[in-house]
């Protein structure tokens, strides 16, 4: 059984009068613990399809199939808790809230899981130790570097020990040293048994993974 | 997620940006001050008032000859139209009822006095012994009319008199000139001061048989009845009336009022001031409330990246809400408390400027200011909390 299965998926905005097919029968099945990575140009359905992946969006018409259940017909309360304990994500302006401090923006996803305070700390230290983010823990964001803010967004996504990372353009904002840091951290994650998904137009970047998904126009043009 | 975790996220984030909390807390602060010195200010007043009718006597009950009439023609007044007297025996009367206690009656007149070549037009009031009690005067010299002799040649004059026609020099013992009768100073009354009523410092108090005999009389003005206390008033006017009533060969031909029914229309039109002061007051809190809704739409409008994030990391519609629900609380809340001291601050202020206004806001005042304050930072922080927790993960996310 794949970790995810997509069947026939069709995602449609509307703008003005016109459709635009952002997703146009679309079948995807990754298998746990792939690394795979989806490539194209913008506007192609990529970010749309990393959407529907993290249950942030709808298909208008299709499955969704994560780890054997449909969750497309789950409600509104049902779709975040898969995502809080299922699913991790990284976005490329790593969207941490700046008056919150490094571990206090890694602990939110223990807090919205009502975790209890006492292990919420233990997780988080460890989390902050493992990322070699310890010095840094009461640190804002703004006092963080580039490579520090992404690595505190991935200790975010992960502490819940979530089945799959999405990660959208890791690298877009920071430089090639720091960005290759990063990437290498999310690959020992996908080696440690993490599915990993990366959006990115980077070639470079996609030629990594083991498994390469090209979209072009909302459907797949090669996978493999 | 745990109420608790809500609360601390909620304060970090009114916490994260202080100007905007700063004025927020300010605006419903000034609201809730604004009722609490407000109303301390009206309610002052009206006990300023109560009070300076207390001062004259409390529990008073009036009696005047005559009978004010409110039911139509009564043929035993056709009969015997005139009046009966009131006399200082009614008043001596009255005394024995058992609500009554003690009572005055009360001669007025107007003569002049005359020392040592001075003279001055005076109120002469005749009355008894107990009148000092029940008009809670105090003697600045000397004593009051003796209670053993009724007819002693005695007077006690106002502190104005003495001033005015002894000047330095020591009044008790002179023989005072009045009218073509003479009477020795036996006491002073100290000043009073008082604005409402008869001014008590303008006048010469004699025995009421003197008084009578002066201007030729055997009629009082009126009588001075307290009863034996608050809960007792109503007894006391039924018993009053009577006994005098039966004195009067059965005739009810005096009317008995309450000084509480005079004090009772000021304390009502005073409240209804405080009331309308406080409903006026209460505007601005309404307005506040407005304002904390404006500042939850920035904040949501602000905050629109950390939302979509925490859509992502898995909130649910509910706790976004309510994290920004409780914000609205929060900020209300701490400018309820910050309104009240300052308004306390400033009864404070009020009291010490004004020594006389007993300016102290009243209970219902406070609770409902901090109530409203409450109440409106919550309804007005419904909205933008629902619109938070509505907004779309994906647009909301690409918010930066």
């Amino acid at each position: 059984m794949p970790l995810i299965e997509l069947t026939g998926i069709e995602r449609v905005f509307t703008l003005g009068d016109s459709e635009v097919h952002a997703l146009h029968r679309l079948d995807l099945a990754i298998e746990a613990g792939e690394y795979l990575a989806v490539m194209g140009q913008s506007g192609s359905g990529k970010s749309t399809l990393l959407n529907l992946l993290g249950l942030l969006d709808r298909p208008n018409a299709g499955t969704y199939r994560l780890e054997g259940r449909d969750v497309t017909t789950l409600s509104a309360d049902e779709q975040a808790r898969v995502r809080r304990e299922r699913i991790g994500f990284v976005f490329q302006s790593f969207h941490l809230v700046p008056r919150l401090t490094a571990a206090e923006n890694v602990t939110l996803p223990l807090m919205l899981a009502s975790v209890k305070p006492a292990e919420r700390a233990r997780r988080v230290a460890a989390a902050l130790e493992s990322f070699g983010l310890a010095n840094r823990a009461d640190h804002r964001p703004d006092q963080l570097s580039g490579g520090q803010r992404q690595r505190v967004a991935i200790a975010r996504a992960t502490i819940m020990r979530p089945a799959v990372i999405l990660a959208d353009e890791p690298t877009g904002n920071l430089d090639r040293a720091t960005g290759e840091e990063v990437i290498r951290l999310l690959e020992t994650l996908n080696t440690g048994g993490v599915t990993l998904v990366i959006v990115t137009h980077d070639a470079a970047l996609g030629a990594r993974a083991r498994r390469r998904v090209v979209m072009q126009d909302g459907s797949k043009v090669s996978d493999g | 997620m745990k109420p608790s975790d809500t609360l601390r996220f909620a304060s970090r984030a009114a916490a994260g940006y202080p100007l905007r909390t700063f004025l927020m807390v300010l605006a419903m602060s000034i609201g809730v001050a604004a009722v609490v010195v407000l109303t301390a200010l009206g309610d002052g007043a009206r006990r300023y008032v109560v009070n300076e009718f207390a001062s004259l006597g409390t529990n008073l009950v009036i009696v005047l000859p005559g009978r004010s009439e409110t039911g139509g023609f009564n043929p035993a007044n056709a009969i015997t139209s005139t009046p009966r007297d009131l006399t200082a025996d009614d008043a001596q009367a009255i005394t024995r009822a058992p609500a009554v206690l003690r009572s005055a009656p009360i001669t007025i007149g107007t003569s002049e006095a005359v020392w040592s070549g001075r003279l001055r037009d005076v109120t002469i009031v005749g009355t008894t012994p107990d009148y000092l009690r029940l008009r809670r005067m105090d003697l600045a010299q000397g004593r009051f009319l003796p209670a053993d002799e009724p007819n002693a040649a005695v007077a006690v004059i106002g502190a104005k008199i003495q001033a005015e026609l002894f000047g330095a020099e020591a009044a008790i013992g002179k023989v005072l000139r009045i009218g073509d009768r003479r009477v020795r100073v036996i006491g002073v009354l100290a000043q009073s001061g008082q604005g409402l009523g008869m001014n008590a410092d303008e006048v010469v108090i004699l025995p009421v048989a003197v008084a009578q005999a002066m201007f030729d009389t055997n009629t009082l003005f009126r009588i001075l009845v307290e009863a034996k206390g608050r809960a007792l008033l109503e007894q006391a006017k039924a018993q009053t009336l009577e006994i005098v009533k039966a004195r009067h060969d059965g005739e009810e031909d005096v009317t008995v009022i309450t000084q509480d029914a005079v004090l009772e229309t000021f304390d009502r039109i005073l409240g209804t001031l405080t009331y309308g002061v406080a409903g006026i007051a209460a505007i601005s809190l309404a307005v506040a409330g407005i304002l904390v809704m404006n500042v939850m739409l920035v904040a949501v409008t602000q905050r629109t990246g950390e939302i979509g994030l925490l859509k992502a990391l898995g909130a649910e519609d509910n706790a976004i809400r309510n994290a920004f629900l409780t914000e609205a609380a929060l900020l209300s809340a701490t400018g309820a408390v910050a309104g009240y001291l300052l308004g306390q601050g400033g009864a404070f202020a009020l009291r010490t400027a004004l020594p006389v206004l007993p300016a102290y806001p009243p209970d219902w005042a406070v609770i409902a200011a901090l109530a409203t304050a409450l109440v409106t930072g919550l309804l007005f922080g419904v909205m933008p909390a629902r619109r938070a927790a509505r907004l779309d993960a994906v647009q909301a996310l690409a918010k930066r």
